[in-house]
Parts: structure tokens; C-alpha cells; sequence
């Protein structure tokens, strides 16, 4: 277990190899240049390793899917204004229920918007972003050993459930160096037969891999096979973190950067602020959205407080979590803000004090 | 105890490098640490600067708003983050380039002629690690003779010409400190 | 009675949904009886297009995988460089390879992908109705051109094989047509030639076929292989374009 400084995007570079990953197709944009950067160098030692800088992003994503149906383990990259460009490509990769693992290092929007740290792009991650009926799984790593074990993670549950996985991470997470222990391959696992994809028909039926599906019965069945997949997935891939949440009077929630300044910002007010009982519920899955820990808090806790690094996006998922109940607290700082944790803890104060003070009245 | 430090001078200075080998002493040593450098637009045109976090418990954000410490290896650097000091901070600068013209009263300010010492080495490319050593002497964050036994891992089989300069270097810069205790 | 023809192993024994005198048909019997000839059925991969073509993996009896509109020389390499062996082809029509998917085809070609693009120009879009293709003729009426396309604000038709000519990493370029048994016969020597530069692992092939759509051309299927050869053959002449020796 050696502990080695690296970057972020380097991190899911050298993660996704552990996990098997041979090919990585991307196109640059800041601030995630480092990944193919990275990719360019490991993946030519890698044997069967596989590396293009595509001509754009639209061929970057499609190049993942031609390798995840001939059978390969395959990565893409982008920042938001890429990721827009992706999204045709994902949905067909969950139209035709084909594995691939998409990053998502996010940047202020809309538009060009700038390359600064961000969470605007919540609601195109986690509500299909592309067109038609479908959800994505999606992985938001809060550091950069997190960037590390849900990439390699990811691969697995994009293989299990043939479904496209992102993983949601900002400027800040994939730009700064942390201590890494870095995932293994697990000794004699081994990878899942995949029954469907593209070797030529040698010896057995020819296969088709598609999204078409004229037949409009057909089709709708195929849309509720994937909403039963996705059923299947928030029962057993949901994760969240509890944080100080035993005699907590408030709960923060946040993801992502955003988490680790609540975490911050949560010590300091529990350290120096006369101790006010604040605990968070950290989403480390935003899709599916860890609605039951949520619901589950709100039978002793009356107060959410939202932080996100949006206009807010997330607090959406909190408020159909809470059906009504509780009262939400929002706080957002968009547009590449990263605000500090004493910014952020003199919001949560006042807000806690305030409904200390209601609920005395 | 969580301390944030920023290091800034011109690209090719080695203000990046700089910044991560404290990053991964910090690591060695067992401190929790996050190293942030500036990216994309910022540092074309010359400018670079990364902030290193050291504390004993996780670190919230990697960003410094207010930081300690100042390295600031250039003129520019110098003026631009003596503004973000906390105050009771400490800015430490290259006096080689620096003309400390304008310096806030709240702030402890200390110069490192960095390239007069390193050419006495023979080498101004580890003009940095004189100035590595000098913060360690300033800062006290991390135990310089840990750090001194760590230098050969953290530099690594691609610096191993260069190892006794840069070793050298960071003593220099340790001692000029120690020895000039009350400024120049 | 002596057995001159059948139907080739890697076509499927089902009617095709194809409009009478339309080229695909004709064109997918080439290729599966290529791969039936030169033993390639089991190796083979085929990323169709959107179009007309999306449904020839009903009448294909090899490996398929859908792409998105444009996106098939993409998928292809995804497909190829995981798989070097296998026998990957892309089959496009004009506005999927020559408006949509300029920047795929080009790169693809560029980075000699050694796959082999069967590139079907029929000078419209077919499925969507008749409008507009960058093959389109210049004057030639369309739905989306109803006085015709004026080359000045519209554009002249694009030479694809000449545009790709000038890329070092292309190795066979041929433009055939399916418009007579002569031609028909042409076309499958082309095709049988791209398949077997990509067999030699030598890079990029494309073999564009002019094809009748006597539907959108508005034409019976007479009149439609008559213009291919007086007026579509003039603005797209055939023959091979580009070959490097290997």
C-alpha cells in the first residue's frame, strides 16, 4: 500500500488501467488535458492499449462505442462545452445498452463559460443529458482517492449492467495532487462474458448491436427493460456518506468539491462555533440519487441544507426526496467559485441559528 | 494545524516544481496535503503560480483565499499575492529580481538573494531549492532533515544527475536563514 | 439442371424493403457474395448507416453494430484497432459520409484506419424524402432545392474520392457504379479489391458506387441507370481515383 502524489485526472487515468481499460479516445479541452495526456504515455505499454486524440468529440465517443462492442474496456474524457458534444453518443451507448466510462471534468457554463471549478452540469449528468428515455449511473468523487476507486469501480458496474457510467468530477478535483493508494486488479477475477459483442459471426448467429427499434411495442418494451435496469442498480450501486449525523439538528448536503468545503466548514462550526450540530449526507452516487438516506434523516431532522457549486441543480433531487417534508436551505455559488469553508460555514450559521429560532416560536 | 502556502514566479523558474516537492515531502512525512496549481488561460504569458495545503487533518479545499505563506520569486508575483496574505502572514521573496518597493504593514517579509547563492553552488537551475530550503527554515512545517533523507525519492531517477546540487542547494537555503536570523 | 447462381450464405433469405430499381439491394448482394468468395463472413464487421442502408443488418448475415448519423467511420475505428483481424466496413450514403460526417470520414481516412468504406452515392438524401445531398447535382431539383441547386450560395457537388485523394494515408479510391451488368460487375472487382487491400493490413479503402434512387429522382428505372451514365458520371467520373501499389 505505497502512497504516491498524483493528479486527479491522472488518477482515473491510472485507475482505469488497473481496471482493465485498453482503449481511451478524447479531444483536448482545459482542464482535463492531463488525462489524455496520460493516457497517450501509459496506454502504448499497455498490451492491446489503445490511444487516439480524436478529431472531435463526436468522434471520441462514438470511437468508445466501436471498441466497447467489439469487446474492449474504453474510457473518453471531456469538460462541459465536450461533454454537450458527447451526448448523442451516450444515448446510444444506453440505447443499445453498451458499457463505457465517460468523464465529466466540469467547468463554469453555460457557453464557453470559463475553465474555473464548477457543478453546472448536474442536471445534464444525471438527466440523461442526451435525448430519449434513459438515466445514466453517475460517480462523484469527492478527492483524488475517490477519483481513483470509483473509476475503477465504475468499469465494473458499466460491464455488470451494460450501461454507460460517468463520472462527475470539477476543475479543481481533476487539477489538484493528492496522496493516492491506488486500486489492484483483483487476482482471479475475472471479466464477465459478454455474450453480445462484435467478433465476427464465426460458428454462432450473427449478432446486432442497435438502437433502432421501429416497432413501437418493441420499443417500449425496451424502454422499461432499461427503467427495470436502473431500478436494479439504485437498489444495490446507491452510495452515500453519513457525516456527523448522530445528534445532527442540520443536515448539509453536498457532492463533489462542494462536499469536502462542507466538510470543512462543518468541523469549524462544531470546533469553534459553540458546537452547533451540524452533520452532512454526502451523495457519492448523484444518479441514482441516494433518496432513502435522505428520507431516511428527515424522521429526525427538520432542517437540509443544500450547498452546490450551481444556481442550484441538486437541491431538485433533494426537495422530490423530501416530498414536502423538512425545510431546505440553499446555498449556491456558481459561475467557477470555489468559496471557502468559513464563507460557507457563516451561511450554514445563520441559517441554523434562524431555525433554531423558529422552531422556538 | 492546516497551513496553505502559495508559490508564484515566472514559468521556468520552477515555481511549479517547487511547490510539489514540498507536496511530497508533506506526503512522506505523513501530513495531509493537496498541492493546486494555476491552469489553462493563467499561465500563459509567462506567470505561474500552485498553493500547497499541509495540515494534520483532511483539507477541505486545496484553494488559498488567504494563505500563510508567500513565496514570490518575481516582481510581479510579489505584489499580486502580498494582497491575499493573511494578515500576520509571511511573503518570502527572491531578492535576486524583487524590489520590495511597497510592502504591507501586517505581514512579515523576508529576501533570499536565490541567484547569487546558486551560482556560488554553480548551478542557478536550483535557484528553487535554495528557496525551498529558506521556507522550510521560515515556515518550520515540515522537518528539513527528513526532508533532506527524502530528496533522492521525491526528485527520482530523472534528477539523479542534478541530486547533490539540488541537495546542496537546499541546505544553502535552509542556512542562509539560520545564519542571517535578523534580515540582511 | 445445372445450378448457375444462388442466394450467398451471408445474405439473408428475406424480401428487402428496398423501392424498385434502387441500388442498395444490388449492392448488398455484392458484398455478401464477396465475403461468401473470399472467405471473410466470419470475420466480419459492418457498422450501417442512418438512411435507407440502416436496415441492412436485416438482409446481412454478418456482425453489426448501429452507429450514430455520420458517426460510422468512428465506430469503425473503435471496432478495428480493438479487433485488427476482423474484416471492418462501413456502409454510407452521401449526406452520412459527405455532410454529417465529413470530419469522421476525413480523419479516418487521414489516419489511414485500415478499414474499407463502401460509400453509396445516390446524390440525395433517400430515406428523409429526396432533399439535398452534397452530391447533389448542381441544378438538380430536390425537395429542399425545388428550383434547383444553385452551386453559387448552395455549393457544387463534393467529390469524395478526390477530396480524399490528397490524404497520404489513403491507399484505394475507386468510384464504380451499379447502373448496368458491366458496371455491376466493375463495382464488385472494386469492392473485392478494397476488402483485399484491408486483408493486407495496407489502410484505408472507399469504393464510391453511384446509385439509382429512380424514387426521389423522380424517374422510372430506366430513365435512372440512362442518367447516371449521361449526366451523374460526368460530374463523378469513374474509375480508380487513387491506388497505392501493396
Amino acid at each position: 500500500m505505497t502512497k504516491k502524489l498524483m493528479y486527479g485526472t491522472h488518477a482515473i487515468g491510472e485507475a482505469a488501467i488497473q481496471a482493465g481499460c485498453t482503449c481511451y479516445f478524447g479531444y483536448p479541452i482545459t482542464p482535463q488535458n492531463e488525462l489524455p495526456e496520460y493516457m497517450s504515455q501509459r496506454l502504448p505499454e499497455v498490451p492491446g492499449g489503445v490511444f487516439i486524440q480524436a478529431e472531435s468529440e463526436l468522434a471520441a465517443i462514438n470511437m468508445v462505442l466501436g471498441a466497447s462492442v467489439a469487446g474492449a474496456r474504453a474510457m473518453t474524457s471531456s469538460s462541459s462545452p465536450g461533454i454537450s458534444l458527447k451526448q448523442e453518443g451516450i444515448s446510444f451507448l444506453a440505447g443499445s445498452e453498451l458499457p463505457a466510462v465517460i468523464v465529466n471534468i466540469m467547468r463554469g457554463g453555460p457557453g464557453l463559460g470559463n475553465i474555473a471549478p464548477a457543478q453546472s452540469d448536474y442536471f445534464q449528468a444525471t438527466r440523461g443529458g442526451g435525448h430519449g428515455d434513459y438515466r445514466l449511473v453517475v460517480f462523484a468523487p469527492a478527492s483524488v482517492q475517490e477519483m481513483a476507486d470509483l473509476t475503477f469501480h465504475a468499469f465494473d458496474v458499466a460491464d455488470e449492467y451494460r450501461t454507460p457510467v460517468m463520472i462527475l468530477g470539477d476543475g479543481m478535483l481533476g487539477q489538484m495532487m493528492e496522496p493516492v493508494v491506488m486500486p489492484k486488479p483483483r487476482k482471479g477475477k475475472k471479466a464477465a462474458e459478454k455474450d453480445y459483442i462484435l467478433t465476427g459471426a464465426k460458428g454462432r448467429p450473427a449478432r446486432l448491436v442497435k438502437s433502432l427499434i421501429l416497432d413501437t411495442k418493441d420499443m417500449e418494451e425496451h424502454n422499461w427493460k432499461l427503467v427495470r435496469k436502473f431500478k436494479r442498480i439504485e437498489e444495490r450501486e446507491t452510495r452515500w456518506e453519513g457525516y456527523m449525523l448522530d445528534d445532527a439538528e442540520m443536515v448539509v448536503i453536498a457532492y463533489g468539491t462542494a462536499a469536502r468545503i462542507a466538510r470543512g466548514a462543518i468541523n469549524r462550526l462544531r470546533r469553534e462555533d459553540s458546537n452547533l450540530r451540524v452533520g452532512m449526507i454526502r451523495p457519492i452516487t448523484v444518479s441514482p440519487f441516494p433518496v432513502k438516506a435522505i428520507r431516511d434523516a428527515a424522521q429526525t431532522i427538520k432542517d437540509f441544507f443544500v450547498f452546490e457549486m450551481s444556481t442550484g441543480q441538486m437541491v431538485d433531487d433533494v426537495r422530490l426526496a423530501l416530498e414536502g417534508q423538512g425545510t431546505i436551505h440553499f446555498y449556491g455559488r456558481p459561475g467557477g467559485v470555489v468559496p471557502s469553508a468559513r464563507e460557507l460555514g457563516r451561511s450554514i450559521a445563520r441559517r441554523y441559528y434562524q431555525a433554531i429560532r423558529k422552531r422556538k416560536q | 494545524m492546516l497551513i496553505k502556502t502559495i508559490f508564484s514566479g515566472f514559468g521556468g523558474q520552477g515555481v511549479l516544481s517547487t511547490g510539489q516537492i514540498l507536496a511530497q515531502a508533506a506526503m512522506l512525512q505523513g501530513r495531509f496535503v493537496t498541492y493546486l496549481p494555476s491552469y489553462g488561460a493563467e499561465v500563459r504569458g509567462g506567470t505561474a503560480n500552485c498553493t500547497v495545503t499541509i495540515s494534520d487533518e483532511e483539507i477541505a479545499s486545496p484553494i488559498a483565499s488567504e494563505p500563510e505563506f508567500v513565496v514570490a520569486l518575481n516582481q510581479p508575483s510579489f505584489s499580486r499575492f502580498q494582497n491575499l496574505l493573511h494578515s500576520g502572514g509571511f511573503l518570502l521573496y527572491n531578492s535576486s529580481l524583487v524590489e520590495p518597493a511597497f510592502v504591507r504593514g501586517d505581514i512579515e517579509t523576508r529576501g533570499v538573494p536565490i541567484t547569487e547563492l546558486a551560482q556560488k553552488i554553480g548551478n542557478v537551475k536550483v535557484a528553487n531549492m535554495i528557496m525551498l530550503g529558506a521556507f522550510i527554515a521560515v515556515s518550520n512545517l515540515l522537518a528539513f532533515d527528513r526532508m533532506l533523507k527524502h530528496l533522492p525519492d521525491i526528485l527520482g531517477a530523472g534528477k539523479a544527475k542534478l541530486l547533490k546540487a539540488n541537495q546542496e542547494a537546499f541546505e544553502r537555503g535552509y542556512h542562509f536563514i539560520e545564519e542571517h536570523a535578523h534580515g540582511d | 439442371m445445372k445450378k448457375v447462381y444462388q442466394r450467398p450464405r451471408s445474405l439473408r433469405d428475406v424480401p428487402m424493403h428496398y423501392c424498385p430499381g434502387c441500388g442498395h439491394s444490388i449492392i448488398h448482394r455484392l458484398i455478401a457474395e464477396l465475403l461468401d468468395e473470399m472467405g471473410l463472413r466470419d470475420s466480419a464487421i459492418c457498422v450501417p448507416p442512418a438512411g435507407c442502408a440502416v436496415l441492412a443488418y436485416y438482409y446481412l448475415d454478418i456482425d453489426m453494430v448501429e452507429a450514430p448519423h455520420g458517426r460510422a467511420t468512428a465506430v469503425a475505428t473503435g471496432i478495428k484497432r480493438v479487433r485488427p483481424d476482423n474484416l471492418v466496413f462501413s456502409y454510407q450514403g452521401d449526406g452520412d459520409l459527405a455532410a454529417i460526417g465529413t470530419a469522421e470520414a476525413l480523419h479516418t481516412a487521414n489516419r489511414g484506419e485500415n478499414i474499407t468504406v463502401i460509400f453509396v452515392n445516390n446524390a440525395v438524401y433517400g430515406m428523409t424524402g429526396g432533399q439535398m445531398a452534397p452530391t447533389t447535382l448542381a441544378g438538380m431539383k430536390t425537395t429542399t432545392t425545388p428550383a434547383g441547386r444553385k452551386p453559387k450560395s448552395e455549393g457544387p457537388p463534393i467529390r469524395v474520392c478526390e477530396l480524399l485523394s490528397g490524404l497520404a494515408n489513403t491507399v484505394y479510391l475507386e468510384r464504380t457504379a451499379v447502373n448496368s451488368p458491366a458496371n455491376v460487375i466493375k463495382t464488385k472487382k472494386a469492392i473485392r479489391k478494397a476488402f483485399s487491400v484491408q486483408q493486407k493490413k495496407a489502410g484505408f479503402s472507399l469504393v464510391e458506387i453511384l446509385s439509382p434512387c429512380p424514387t426521389n429522382w423522380r424517374m422510372d428505372t430506366v430513365a435512372s441507370c440512362t442518367w447516371i451514365d449521361e449526366v451523374m458520371a460526368r460530374e463523378f467520373p469513374l474509375g480508380v481515383i487513387k491506388e497505392v501499389p501493396c
